[in-house]
């Protein structure tokens, strides 16, 4: 039997079904734990709407008139909820790959099966952008309904530009993170959370990366949510063309060439790692 | 009882001096980063360690046999004795640290998916999406081994069926179904993928005598109908000796014994009563079965 070959089966159509395997199996997880989606939904608006509301209380809290516009705040914490929600779920959903198999005690039989890692990525990632994307449309229509959102003058094609730009970033570092549940089997999932908190801090979601430490400041320049949120924001808040797009679409294609053969490249290594010291368990 | 068949001279499974060693020690971080691997012990021999370091064990070590294409081969041992060992290794699961496993002529090592497109595994406790259904999980594990779902769902039904699994049952959360149940979804899943190699680890433990009977009946015609060579773990010593043409006992990561189970038997016999593969068991490992109860098991023989 060839090895691209299984049932007759050419290798494209093989690999085709296989990435639809893991695709329909996270749908009917999906559903199936669909009263935690919603708790996830629930959660996700309502702490949206906090940061949001915050300028809209500015002059509450200050008690004086503003010095600021306060629709352009508004708007700059809603693209930062947006945005932050549609990269975390990346990030956190492909970075799970293997923590999901650990949980359900699913990994020996799903890492034994005839499936390329690439096509095993593959299929979490589409699963990843899909549900990423469907979320944060979801809390977006649900924002719209809290607040005027002012989109005329919005380059919005510039911004989807930079966002599907920085979901390659985001997919690439999600892989490498994945390795930590392959590697630590204890800790590893626990330690992709800190990962994730960490962008959430440097990366500028709610404020300007200048206000940070300088330290911090370095360490946010080389971070993609930060490249994915300046431009997003310049693109709708001040309408920048696409010809200025370039700015940050070509740093993150650049992070995303170098972080996803090198996440699939360590991946394979780690679960070879994985193999030699028998931590390939449904526990640890 | 399962009909004992004539070997096939084609060796399905060649298992070569394979070893396993767990805890050995590391060389320093640096020198790890540059390449270095822990250095093997020679044969029986373990390093010592130090400040409370985990002892070494070599989980398997040194074992070889050769399993024929349509055997039923079981692979007997005490708790801890390096049976689960051997099979995740068989199953790509783990690397070996010596020796080779080949399944029809494909080694293991050199091509890890040529192997895995021939075999499956079915494991002491069924390895499922708990809150998805039996078909849902029929139709992942189908699809893995490119089995379409339309396909994998006429088969699935059919199989279920064959299995005694209630049609209310195909769309509830596997969570909800019996242990029982469970394993014979796993059978059904090895089923549908059609490997030629099965690998089953413990499959009927815990599991109530017509649960049992029926997971037997069904590694019967899987080899049967689907001509796979089947590798079977169990404590089960009845279960061995109804369903194996040959047994191999395995005890601290060691082959102490193979062969038919009549050979075994008569290889310590002393009396003209022949003893059961039990007093087989008990003999070479020096393990005595403990009943439900608590109480050891009389030897017979």
């Amino acid at each position: 039997m060839s090895n691209n070959r299984i049932r007759g089966l050419s290798s494209v159509r093989l690999h085709a079904l296989q990435t639809y395997a893991f695709l329909a199996r996270n749908w009917h997880l999906t559903r199936r734990y669909w009263g935690w989606e919603v708790v996830w939904f629930f959660y996700s608006l309502t702490s949206g709407l906090s940061v949001v509301f915050i300028a809209q209380g500015a002059e509450a809290l200050t008690g004086q008139a503003v010095g600021f516009d306060v629709q352009y705040l508004t708007m700059y914490l809603i693209i930062g909820t947006l945005v932050w929600r549609y990269l975390s779920a990346i990030f956190i959903l492909t970075s799970e790959v293997i923590a999901w198999e650990r949980w359900e005690g699913t990994i020996e039989y799903t890492l034994m099966a005839p499936v390329r890692r690439w096509v095993h990525l593959v299929g979490q990632t589409a699963y990843s952008l899909t549900y990423g994307l469907i979320s944060t449309l979801l809390i977006g229509v649900a924002m719209a309904l809290f607040f005027e959102l002012d989109l005329s003058s919005a380059n919005l094609i510039g911004a989807g530009a930079v966002i599907l730009a920085g979901s390659l970033s985001l997919v690439g570092i999600g892989i490498l993170a994945s390795i930590l549940p392959l590697l630590y089997p204890e800790r590893g999932a626990q330690m992709t959370n800190v990962v994730e908190a960490s962008f959430l801090l440097i990366s500028g979601v709610y404020y300007p990366i200048s206000v940070l430490p300088d330290w911090m400041e370095t360490i946010a320049q080389i971070s993609p949510v930060t490249y994915v949120l300046d431009g997003a924001r310049a693109a709708i808040l001040d309408g920048a063309p696409l010809a200025d797009m370039h700015q940050y679409i070509v740093p993150l294609l650049a992070l995303g060439i170098v972080t996803l053969p090198l996440g699939l490249r360590a991946f394979i290594a780690a679960e070879n790692y994985a193999k030699r010291a028998g931590k390939l368990k449904r526990v640890g | 009882m399962l009909a004992k068949r004539p070997l096939d001279p084609q060796q399905a499974l060649v298992v070569d001096v394979i070893t396993k060693y767990f805890h050995l020690p590391k060389p320093p971080l640096w020198k790890r980063l540059l390449g270095a691997k822990e250095t093997l012990p020679a044969p029986g021999m373990l390093p010592t360690v130090k400040n409370g370091a985990k002892e070494p064990v070599a989980a398997v070590d040194h074992v070889s046999f050769t399993v024929a294409r349509g055997e039923i081969f079981g692979v007997l041992g005490p708790n801890g004795s390096g049976k689960s060992t051997l099979i995740r290794l068989i199953s790509t699961l783990l690397k070996a640290d010596k020796g080779s496993a080949k399944v029809f002529g494909i080694d293991i090592a050199e091509d890890e998916m040529g192997v895995k497109q021939l075999i499956s595994r079915v494991s002491v406790d069924a390895a499922f999406f708990k809150k998805l259904s039996p078909m849902e999980n029929l139709l992942y594990g189908a699809r893995l081994y490119g089995v379409t779902g339309p396909q994998a769902t006429v088969r699935a039904y059919e199989i279920m069926g064959r299995l005694g699994l209630k049609r209310s049952t195909y769309a509830e959360p596997m969570e909800e179904m019996s242990r029982g149940m469970q394993q014979k979804v796993a059978i059904a899943r090895a089923f549908l993928t059609s490997p030629i190699l099965l690998l089953l680890d413990e499959p009927t433990t815990g599991l109530d005598p017509r649960s049992k009977r029926d997971v037997r009946a069904f590694i019967e015609e899987l080899r049967d109908s689907h001509d796979a060579t089947i590798l079977i773990t169990t404590h089960d010593m009845e279960e061995a000796d109804v369903i194996c043409d040959r047994v191999a006992v395995i005890h601290n990561g060691k082959l102490v014994a193979t062969g038919t189970p009549e050979e075994l038997k008569r290889s310590i016999s002393n009396s003209g009563k022949l003893p059961t593969l039990e007093d087989v068991f008990i003999h070479l490992t020096g393990e005595q079965l403990i009943d439900v109860d608590g109480a050891k098991v009389p030897l017979s023989g």
